[in-house]
C-alpha cells in the first residue's frame, strides 16, 4: 500500500500525482519509471518519474488521462491508498557531459523530460528544451523547465506562439541554427518520439527515445513490453525504456500499443456506466 | 545440476528403521496381510466432469473422502525398505504418514509430513509423483498400481486446513538475527518458515503485489486454488514472518544496501522468471504471448473477470500453445476455459517425451484439448492489423538421444504446412531471473545465468548469501525448490549462530 499525498489537475486532461514512497526516492534516477495500480481490480501501468522529494520521501508523476486506469488515477484524493506503487524500474537515462543537448517533450513528456534536463544541466551541459503543446493553455511546468534550460522553445499550432508547427519542424530549424547539438532526448506519445527521431535521422545526431509499450510486471518477467531495436527483440522495462530512436521498429511499436484497442473501449464504457449511471 | 538419486543419508535410514520397528506399526502390519492389501483397488480421485470444468476456473480434483483415504492407506505394505522415500526428492517418511492415515490419526499424519515438507497441500497437488515416489513404490512392481501417495498427502493437508486450526508450533526465543528472503515462491516460503521456527526474524521481499511466485501467477486456480496458498502465507505471518510486497531487490534496494540495513543473512529464491522465445519471424505480432504473460494476465491480474477487473487478455478462437510441459498444459487449458473453440498443443517431440505431469495431460485430453506432436512453427503470419492469424509449421522426426537423454527432433525437409492460430502462447521454458545477478556483481553465475551454489549447503560465492529453487536450477519443480530451501535454511541457521553482529 502506498499513500497519495497529492493529486491535481495541471491542465485539461493532464494530472500530477505525488505518492509517498521513501524507498523508491532513495534510489530513483532520471529516466526511470514506476508501476502503479489504482485499485485492487486495476491494471498495472507504468508512469515515468517526473520529480522526487528526498526529504518528504515522495515521488511525483504526471499522467495524461486516456483510459480506465488513468481515469481511476484522476479520481484519487490525497490520503487515499493504492495497492501497487513499485520501482524505480528500468535503466536510468545516460547522463554525461555531452556538450549541448536538446530535450524534447510533449503531453506527459513535458514533465517526464524534466529530471533528465535537470541532471544534464547539473552535469554542465548546455540544455535546449523544446516543448510541444497543441495550444498555449496546455503548457505546464514552464518555470521549472526554464530554470534548468539554457534555451526554452515551444512548438505549437496555436496563434499564441507565432508558429504553426509540430515538433519536428521546430526541431529541424533548431538543428540548423544550433550546429553543435551532441544528442537529443525525447519523451511523449509514440508519434512525437517517432517524428523527432525521423527529423534527426538525416543529421545523424544520436536521438534517445523513452519507449512506452504496454507492460505488466515491469521487471522482465513477461515480455509484454518487447520492442525491436536494431533487429533484436528487447524488453523495454529492463533493457530500456531509453533506446536509440533511429534503430527502433516504430511500425511494430505502434501496432503492439494497439493490441487491446477494443478491450480498452469496452473497459472504459463499463467503468463509466458503473460510476456515472 | 544436483544429483537427486543419491543414496539415502544414514540419519534418514535410521529414522525410517525406528519408525518401522514401532510396536503399533508392527501390529498394524500383522493385522492385515500383504496379500489382502494387494486386493484393494487404487482409490479413484474424484474429478469434476470435463465438459463442465473446462468452462470455469474451479478446481478439477475434489480430493479423497476420509473413507477412501483410509482404504488407500491400507494398500501400502509399510515396507522394510521403502523405495518411495528414495524417490522423494526431500525424503519424506512416506510409510509413517501413510500408516497414520490408516489408523485414522490424521493430525499426527500431517505433523509427520510437515517435518520434511512445509507445503504438503501444494505438493500433494503439483508434484510429479509418477516419476518420483510412486514410480518406485514396491506395490507398483507387484501390482502395476502404486499407492496414491500424492493424493494421500493432499488429503491430510486439506483435512488440517479445512478443520480450521492449523497447528502452530511454539516459537523459541528470538535470536535477534535478521534474515532477508528474496522471492516468495515455494523456495522463499520454505526458508522463511524454517528459520522463523529457529527464532530468527525473517522478512520476505517480493517484486509483485501478491506472494507465492509461480504458485500464484503461474499455476492456475483449477489446479491449485489460491486459498491454499493464502492459508500457507497466513501461517507464515503467524510465525512472525514479515512480507514486503512491491519491493524489487536490486532496484528498490540492492543486497548490499539491505545488508547495511542490518540483515545478517540472505536467501535468494527469485525463480526462473525470464521467458524464452522461439526467435522466429513474426513472434512480436499481437496475439503471441509468452506463457508468463498469458498466465500472469489471467491468474495474477484476473483477466478472466474482465471488465470487472481492468486487465484484458486476448481470447482466441484457435488457440495454439507451443511446448509440452506443465506450463504448456496450464496455458492450453486456460485458453479453453476462456472460450477458445479449438485449443491445441504443438510439441516438437512425441507424447512420451512430454515433461508435463501425466495427470495434467490426461485431464487436458478429457477437456477436449488437441495435440499436434512432432511439429514446430517456423514463422508466425499476421493479418493487416498486425494480429497473428496463422503459423507456418514443419514436421519433425526423432533422431538420436541428446544430452537430456530424450531423442532429438529433426525437421523433415519439405514438410511445411500452415496451421491457423489467432492466439499463440509460447511455453518453451524460462531462464533464471537476471535482476539479482546483474545488480550483485560479486555473485558467481553459471552458463545459463543461474546463481552458482555449493550443492551441499546452497551457499553462493558471497558470504552469508544462500540460494535455491529455479534461480539455481532453471525451470524445475516445487519440491526441488523446497528441498533446496530446507538445506539452505539449515545451513543459514548454523551460519547465523556463529555470526556476530558488527
Ligand atoms: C515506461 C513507460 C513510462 C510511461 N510514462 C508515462 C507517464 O509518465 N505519464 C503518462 O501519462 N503515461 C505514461 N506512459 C503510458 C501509460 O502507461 C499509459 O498511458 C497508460 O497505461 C494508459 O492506461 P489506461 O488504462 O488509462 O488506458 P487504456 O485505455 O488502457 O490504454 C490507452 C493507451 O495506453 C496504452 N496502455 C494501456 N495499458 C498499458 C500498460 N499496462 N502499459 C503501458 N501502456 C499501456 C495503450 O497502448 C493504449 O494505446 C508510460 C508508459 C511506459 C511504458
Ligand atoms: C505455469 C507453471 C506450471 C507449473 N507446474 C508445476 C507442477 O505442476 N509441478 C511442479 O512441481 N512444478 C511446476 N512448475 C514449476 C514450479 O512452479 C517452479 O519450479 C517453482 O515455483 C520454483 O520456485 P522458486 O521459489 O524457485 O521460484 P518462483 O516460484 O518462480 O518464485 C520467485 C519469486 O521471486 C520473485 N522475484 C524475482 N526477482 C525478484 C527480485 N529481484 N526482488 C523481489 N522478488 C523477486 C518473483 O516475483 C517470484 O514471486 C510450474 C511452473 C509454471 C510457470
Ligand atoms: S514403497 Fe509403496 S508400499 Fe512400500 S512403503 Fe512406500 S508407498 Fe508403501
Ligand atoms: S513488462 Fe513484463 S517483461 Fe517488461
Amino acid at each position: 500500500m502506498a499513500k497519495i499525498l497529492k493529486r491535481e489537475r495541471l491542465v485539461p486532461n493532464v494530472h500530477v500525482i505525488e505518492v509517498e514512497a521513501p524507498e523508491i526516492v532513495r534510489k530513483c534516477q532520471p529516466g526511470q519509471f514506476v508501476i502503479i495500480m489504482p485499485d485492487k481490480k486495476g491494471e498495472r501501468i507504468p508512469l515515468t518519474v517526473a520529480d522526487w522529494d528526498k526529504k518528504k520521501g515522495s515521488i511525483t508523476s504526471v499522467f495524461l488521462v486516456v483510459g480506465t486506469s488513468t481515469h481511476k488515477l484522476a479520481e484519487l484524493k490525497a490520503g487515499d491508498d493504492i495497492p501497487v506503487f513499485v520501482g524505480p524500474l528500468g535503466k536510468p537515462s545516460e547522463i554525461e557531459k555531452f556538450g549541448t543537448v536538446l530535450v524534447a517533450g510533449g503531453c506527459f513528456g513535458i514533465a517526464a523530460i524534466y529530471p533528465i534536463a535537470r541532471a544534464l544541466k547539473q552535469k554542465g551541459n548546455k540544455v535546449i528544451t523544446l516543448i510541444d503543446v497543441k495550444a498555449n493553455y496546455l503548457l505546464y511546468w514552464e518555470e521549472k523547465l526554464r530554470a534548468v534550460s539554457d534555451q526554452f522553445h515551444v512548438s505549437s499550432r496555436d496563434s499564441f506562439y507565432d508558429c504553426k508547427e509540430y515538433i519536428p519542424h521546430t526541431l529541424e530549424s533548431l538543428l540548423k541554427k544550433e550546429k553543435k547539438i551532441a544528442r537529443i532526448h525525447s519523451i511523449g506519445c509514440t508519434y512525437l518520439m517517432y517524428t523527432c527521431a525521423e527529423a534527426t535521422r538525416p543529421y545523424e545526431i544520436q536521438t534517445l527515445v523513452s519507449l512506452n509499450p504496454i507492460m505488466v510486471d515491469g521487471t522482465g518477467m513477461c515480455g509484454a513490453c518487447r520492442v525491436t531495436v536494431g533487429g533484436k527483440t528487447k524488453f523495454a522495462c529492463v533493457d530500456g525504456p531509453d533506446f536509440d530512436g533511429h534503430l527502433v521498429d516504430w511500425d511494430e511499436l505502434f501496432m503492439r500499443r494497439k493490441s487491446y484497442f477494443d478491450d480498452e473501449i469496452h473497459s472504459m464504457c463499463y467503468w463509466e456506466k458503473k460510476n456515472f449511471p | 545440476m544436483a544429483d537427486n538419486k543419491k543414496d539415502m543419508p544414514p540419519e534418514l535410514k535410521e529414522k525410517l528403521k525406528a519408525g518401522f520397528n514401532q510396536e503399533w506399526r508392527k501390529e498394524l502390519r500383522k493385522s492385515f496381510p500383504m496379500k489382502e492389501r494387494m486386493k484393494i483397488k487404487r482409490q479413484k480421485m474424484p474429478e469434476r466432469n470435463p465438459d463442465e470444468r473446462n468452462q470455469d476456473f474451479f478446481e478439477v480434483n475434489r480430493g479423497l473422502r476420509a473413507k477412501a483415504a483410509v482404504a488407500e492407506a491400507k494398500r501400502c505394505w509399510d515396507c522394510a525398505n521403502p523405495q518411495c522415500v528414495k524417490g522423494c526428492p526431500v525424503g519424506i517418511d512416506i510409510p509413517a504418514f501413510v500408516k497414520m492415515i490408516e489408523i485414522g490419526d490424521f493430525d499426527q499424519s500431517v505433523r509427520k509430513l510437515k517435518e520434511t515438507n512445509a507445503l504438503p497441500a501444494i505438493c500433494g497437488r503439483v508434484c510429479p509423483q509418477e516419476i518420483q515416489c510412486e514410480v518406485v513404490c514396491n506395490l507398483k512392481k507387484a501390482t502395476g498400481t502404486p499407492v496414491a501417495i500424492g493424493n494421500l498427502e493432499r488429503f491430510v493437508a486439506d483435512y488440517e486446513r479445512e478443520k480450521g486450526d492449523m497447528f502452530i508450533p511454539s516459537l523459541p526465543p528470538s535470536t535477534g538475527k535478521k534474515v532477508a528472503i528474496i522471492g516468495s515462491g515455494p523456495a522463499g516460503l520454505t526458508v522463511a518458515g524454517d528459520l522463523a521456527l529457529k527464532g530468527h526474524k525473517c522478512t520476505i521481499f517480493e517484486a509483485l503485489h501478491v506472494p507465492g511466485g509461480v504458485l500464484w501467477y503461474g499455476i492456475p486456480e483449477f489446479r491449485l486454488p489460491k486459498k491454499i496458498l493464502e492459508a500457507e502465507v497466513d501461517y507464515l505471518k503467524k510465525l512472525g514472518v514479515e512480507l514486503r510486497t512491491n519491493f524489487v531487490v536490486g532496484l528498490t534496494a540492492t543486497l548490499k544496501e539491505l545488508k547495511k540495513e542490518g540483515f545478517d543473512a540472505f536467501f535468494v529464491g527469485t525463480g526462473a522468471g525470464l521467458p524464452n522465445f522461439m526467435r522466429i519471424p513474426g513472434e512480436n505480432l499481437v496475439g503471441v504471448y509468452s506463457a508468463n504473460e498469458y498466465l500472469t494476465r489471467v491468474n495474477l491480474m484476473r483477466a478472466f473477470e474482465f471488465p470487472e477487473y481492468d486487465t484484458p487478455v486476448y481470447l482466441g478462437k484457435n488457440a495454439v500453445v507451443l511446448g509440452g510441459g506443465n506450463v504448456a498444459m496450464d496455458s492450453v487449458r486456460t485458453a479453453k476455459r476462456l472460450g477458445a473453440e479449438e485449443s491445441t498443443i504443438v510439441y516438437r517431440r512425441s507424447r512420451v517425451e512430454m515433461p508435463a505431469r501425466i495427470e495434467e495431460v490426461h485431464h487436458a485430453e478429457e477437456e477436449g484439448i488437441k495435440f499436434h506432436f512432432l511439429t514446430t512453427p517456423t514463422q508466425f503470419i499476421g493479418d493487416d492489423r498486425g494480429h497473428v492469424k496463422a503459423m507456418e509449421c514443419i514436421q519433425m522426426e526423432l533422431g538420436e538421444p541428446d544430452d537430456s537423454g530424450r531423442r532429438r527432433p529433426i525437421p523433415i525437409e519439405g514438410s511445411e504446412f500452415i496451421m491457423e492460430a489467432d492466439l499463440v502462447v509460447v511455453a518453451i521454458g524460462n531462464s533464471p531471473n537476471p535482476l539479482i545477478p546483474q545488480t550483485t556483481p560479486q555473485l558467481k553465475v553459471g552458463r545459463w545465468g543461474n546463481i552458482e551454489v555449493d550443492w551441499d549447503t546452497m551457499a553462493t560465492s558471497m558470504k552469508g548469501v544462500y540460494a535455491g529453487g529455479d534461480i539455481i536450477r532453471g525451470g524445475a519443480t516445487v519440491i526441488l525448490a523446497m528441498g533446496d530451501a530446507r538445506i539452505a535454511a539449515n545451513e543459514m541457521d548454523k551460519y547465523l549462530q556463529n555470526h556476530k553482529k558488527k
